[in-house]
């Protein structure tokens, strides 16, 4: 059994002149890794915010609906992937399904949480002040639930940023293409980069995500 | 059809259900794995929970752990797991503990710190001493959330396992990482079926035991827990 040393002084933890000098690589890496992101984000969004609504409408889609994403979510992606290759092949189509549908249940949760959390006395303004169901819907519900909403796309975007090292998998690149490179070669400098990268990446989109909530919710600000 | 066909016949082939690369030992090889890192997580996560759910300190701490444990990447942390202590098991399951203690310390903080005050102060009116109003009290109440975050660790180790199989380990991901190595369709689709039935029975079998555990008198709250535990996923 191969024991590596913990810090040999061959390999240190980042070579900064092989680093220096693979700037665009690294940069191409972050690129694709962000690109994968939030298209799986969006598409979580897009299918979310519809559906969530009707759930929120209809009580009675509620258990169908987080139970088929819930057994989705369930699934780890590596499995996930392995099962749509044989349709989708290695694409970033079969890649997205996985991360969209795993996005569609953290935020559908939160879209019928938030939009369920609106006050009573709000709806009964609302209707006493004239707005029909789609203005009240546009106008008083979804700003109110946009808290809860923006809570959801915070959780999937640093879910996704983790999961998307994965995607090497099926060659789709990303900052685990430099984890996978650290690996085959036992050399730490991509491992320790990208790993940072992703890191990084996550908490910056995280504190990224607070301060949007912040301008779009200005009456949540504490006086 | 005539795929899933093949996949059929793989899984039902007798020479892949024994020897070093057949499924009971793969599967035993998970499952090793998965129960070593989250049994270690437990003892060392929900102590913490528990104890800063009780008094109530570092709550930001505690709940900022599941978004910090979040942004780790799963496969990076193996990956420098496996550079730090190099090929067996010891990397895997030191990578797999550290992600599955951030959900148990942040549901079991909650699940204390939800506890009704007023429930305490009758607690202590009653003459409970501290230890035996948490042991009695708050850890009854707290059990839900605790029992959550118990699953919701237990699925996502159960699902990073799989990865094992790329840092030249054991376990169900085995066939995924060689199916797609060797472009065996059939091999990668059958793998795939395995863990994620895998993965469905660990939730579904731990939502049992959640019920089961739950005392009959909180179990009409209103909200479910399994709704209400941090959403986690790292892989």
């Amino acid at each position: 059994m191969t024991r590596r040393v913990f810090l040999d002084g061959v390999d240190p933890w980042v070579n900064w002149s092989w680093l220096s000098s693979h700037v665009p690589t690294v940069l191409a890496d972050l690129e694709q890794h962000v690109v994968l992101t939030v298209i799986a984000v969006i598409g979580g969004l897009v299918i979310a915010l519809p559906l969530g609504v009707a759930a929120y409408r209809w009580t009675g889609l509620r258990l169908p609906t987080l139970g088929t994403f819930g057994v989705f979510y369930t699934i780890p992606s590596l499995a996930l992937f392995a099962l749509l290759v044989p349709y989708t092949g290695i694409s970033g189509v079969t890649a997205e399904i996985a991360l969209i549908g795993y996005n569609v249940l953290i935020l559908l949760r939160n879209v019928i949480v938030g939009l369920d959390e609106v006050p009573n006395d709000v709806l009964d303004a609302a209707d006493g002040m004239g707005y029909r169901p789609l203005a009240r819907l546009l106008r008083v519900e979804l700003p109110l639930a946009l808290p809860a909403i923006i809570a959801g796309v915070r959780v999937a975007t640093v879910s996704t940023i983790g999961i998307v090292t994965i995607a090497w998998v099926i060659g789709l690149g990303g900052l685990g293409e430099l984890i996978l490179q650290g690996y085959i070669e036992s050399f730490h400098t991509p491992l320790v980069v990208g790993s940072a990268l992703c890191v990084a990446l996550a908490l910056t989109a995280d504190l990224g995500l607070a301060v949007v909530k912040r301008l779009a919710v200005p009456w949540a600000r504490p006086a | 059809m005539d795929f899933l066909h093949r996949v059929f016949i793989w899984l039902a082939d007798p020479a892949h259900w024994h020897g070093s690369d057949g499924i009971p030992t793969r599967l035993g090889e998970h499952l090793h794995l998965s129960l070593e890192a989250v049994a270690i997580g437990a003892l060392i996560a929900l102590p913490i929970g528990i104890t800063l759910g009780h008094y109530g300190r570092f709550g930001n701490l505690a709940i900022s752990v599941s978004n910090l444990g979040r942004a780790l990447p799963s496969y990076g942390i193996l990956v420098t797991a496996f550079q730090i202590l190099g090929l067996g098991d010891a990397p895997i399951i030191l990578a797999l503990t550290a992600l599955a203690i951030p959900p148990m310390v942040t549901n079991s903080y909650v699940g204390l710190r939800e506890v009704n005050p007023d429930l305490k102060d009758a607690a202590r009116g009653m003459g409970y001493r501290e230890l035996a109003q948490v042991l009695r009290i708050e850890l009854p109440l707290a059990v839900p959330l605790i029992m959550a975050g118990i699953r919701t660790s237990a699925v996502q180790v159960v699902a990073t396992a799989t990865l094992a199989a790329a840092i030249a380990g054991g376990g169900l991901g085995r066939y995924i990482i060689d199916g797609f190595a060797q472009q065996d369709y059939v091999k990668l689709f059958a793998g795939a079926v395995l863990v994620g039935v895998l993965a469905l029975v660990t939730e579904g079998s731990l939502s049992l035991v959640e019920r089961l555990l739950v005392p009959r008198g909180i179990r009409l709250q209103k909200a479910r827990p399994a709704s209400r535990a941090t959403a986690f996923k790292t892989a």
